[in-house]
């Protein structure tokens, strides 16, 4: 396949007062995610930055008290329940998945993903639940497949509720895949030719077409989601379904530019507290 | 309604959900029915399924509330909320007008039972979702409408 | 095979607030499957009963334009904590569940 020519939005996104350092040494993370806080919250005054967490929602009342309505029982409990029993099920040495996760599970989701300088990558919440697997005599789940990961992750992930998004960037080699993340997102890809930025930087906050676009502080801290009450979504699932949907093949969930692209991603949501397994349309 | 009634009770045409129900002991036989029968379920208008339910001209009211969004996030799980004001409010139906079956639930209340309910429905289309409410003999109406979209950009 | 329902009772004032999640597909007869093509047949929830200390509050019936997993809400005034509401459903194939909670 022949290399495409792409651009990038950064230098676009200076027009719109972002400045993001795309290639110079002042570049952090922090600034990074202070940079398009300040963006938005220009924007739009009167959105509390804590209601990002809630996406599309934040911006408009008809669909947060949906939300609301139906997060009060949710339909998917049976759901949650299905992965709280393959979290509680000992593998098959005899160990649980409490025993060989950090913290035995509780309050840890908002570390990752995190560099490993070991491995020399970026490791993601379903990498570490699929080496405890290895571990302890059983095989990897497929991180693309909803019912094996991604159920178990449904109720996994919400032994870390509350716990504010804690994503670090330590060292050349973080640096390094940090930025890796950062070109994907504001890489123009794909028939329709978008950036991840096209959309949810320049119109987070706007609707196109029908849909109301979510801006991307806040959204890697309320994953999976369960769409339409009954459709379990993890989040490089829905990296996927973006990809597709700009007419773009789709890179391999779980590989090196899905994680760093989940990596950079999160990065962006530091502070917002976590809350898994939600409802969107 | 009660002749309604009576014929169901009677007729082997009701024998779907009354007989099973008395047959798991839920309803005794004579106990009055509370359902409507299940050929206002399967009425594929408005007016089949409230001929179906024996419901006349409802007088539109005031009193009673519908909550329910302006744009439904996903037509398969529309939350709607009916309040009652009518004093002596004995039931309480909910139908969705452009749905291939309008009639989607229907509830009696008894003892201390108010005239409320809260649920959770399926909507095809945008359409007036009409809440029926009996209050003695007589029975009102409210709508409103919500509005269904399709597609959209969610994974 | 039914999987268990669930009751949530608490009292506000001297109303108990009486919320219940059913788990049912509660499938209309109208939806294709996607990997066959065919029709999947009509199986909904058709009638829920609902007591508190033994005595009816509510009947209601359904079809499947409820929303898979029902749920349903519904208010009690007079009841106390401690009271007991007991919950049945029937479905279209004869299958049915039942649950209790104690009002809280």
């Amino acid at each position: 396949m022949k290399k495409q020519t792409i651009t990038t939005l950064i230098a676009g996104l200076a027009g719109l007062g972002i400045a993001l350092g795309a290639a110079t040494a002042h570049a952090t993370p922090e600034a990074d995610r202070q940079e398009l806080i300040k963006y938005f919250t220009n924007k739009y005054p009167n959105v509390k930055l804590e209601d990002y967490v809630y996406g599309a929602l934040a911006f408009d009342a008809d669909s947060k008290a949906q939300y609301e309505s139906i997060m009060e029982f949710p339909p998917f409990g049976s759901e949650i329940d299905k992965g709280q029993k393959m979290w509680e099920t000992p593998l098959k040495s005899g160990k649980k998945y409490s025993d060989c996760l950090p913290n035995g599970g509780k309050n840890i989701a908002g570390n990752y993903p995190m560099f490993d300088e070991a491995k020399g990558k970026v490791v993601t919440l379903h990498d570490a639940i699929n080496d405890c697997r290895v571990a302890n005599g059983e095989e990897a789940y497929k991180v693309n497949d909803m019912k094996t990961m991604g159920t178990l992750t449904a109720y996994m992930r919400t032994l870390s509720d509350g716990m504010l998004m804690n994503i670090k960037v330590e060292g050349p080699k973080a640096m390094e895949a940090y930025n890796d993340g950062k070109k994907t997102f504001f890489t123009r890809k794909g028939q329709l030719n978008f950036a991840c930025a096209s959309c949810h930087v320049q119109n987070g906050g706007n609707y196109l077409r029908s849909e109301l676009i979510s801006p991307p502080v806040g959204h890697a801290v309320h994953w999976p989601v369960f769409r339409g009450g009954d459709n379990l979504v993890t989040l490089q699932q829905r990296y996927q379904g973006c990809f597709q949907q700009v007419r773009q093949v789709s890179p391999p969930q779980g590989g090196t530019t899905m994680n760093n692209l989940e990596y950079f991603h999160s990065a962006l949501s530091n502070g917002l507290p976590m809350k898994a397994s939600v409802f969107r349309k | 309604m009660n002749s309604l009634r009576r014929n169901v009770l009677k007729s082997a045409a009701g024998a779907g959900t009354v007989a099973v129900a008395v047959a798991a002991g839920l309803l005794k036989p004579g106990q009055a029915l509370a359902a409507y029968p299940r050929s206002a379920y399967e009425a594929k208008s408005l007016a089949d399924a409230m001929k179906n339910m024996g419901v006349a001209s409802p007088a539109d009211s005031k009193d009673i509330v519908i909550k329910a969004p302006d744009i439904a996030e996903n037509g398969a799980v529309v939350p709607v909320e009916v309040t009652s004001g009518i004093a002596g409010t004995t039931a309480i139906a909910i139908l969705a007008e452009k749905n291939n079956t309008p009639l989607v639930c229907d509830f009696s209340f008894k003892g201390g039972a108010q005239g409320f309910v809260s649920t959770r429905i399926k909507m095809g289309a945008t359409s007036l979702v009409r809440a029926l409410v009996t209050a003695g003999d007589k029975t009102y109406v409210a709508a409103k409408e919500v509005k269904v979209t399709i597609g959209g950009c969610g994974g | 095979m039914a999987e268990p329902m669930r009751i949530r009772a608490t009292m506000q004032g001297d109303v108990a607030d009486i919320k219940v999640l059913m788990n049912h597909p509660m499938e209309t007869g109208q939806r294709k499957d996607a990997k066959t093509g065919q029709l999947v047949p009509a199986h909904y929830i058709t009638t829920v009963t609902a007591t508190l200390n033994g005595a009816p509050v509510l009947e209601a019936g359904m079809g499947g334009g409820v929303s898979r997993n029902p749920y349903l809400g519904f208010k009690v005034k007079g009841a106390k904590a401690g009271d007991k509401v007991a919950v049945n459903w029937v479905d279209n194939t004869g299958d049915k569940n039942a649950a209790e909670a104690t009002v809280g």
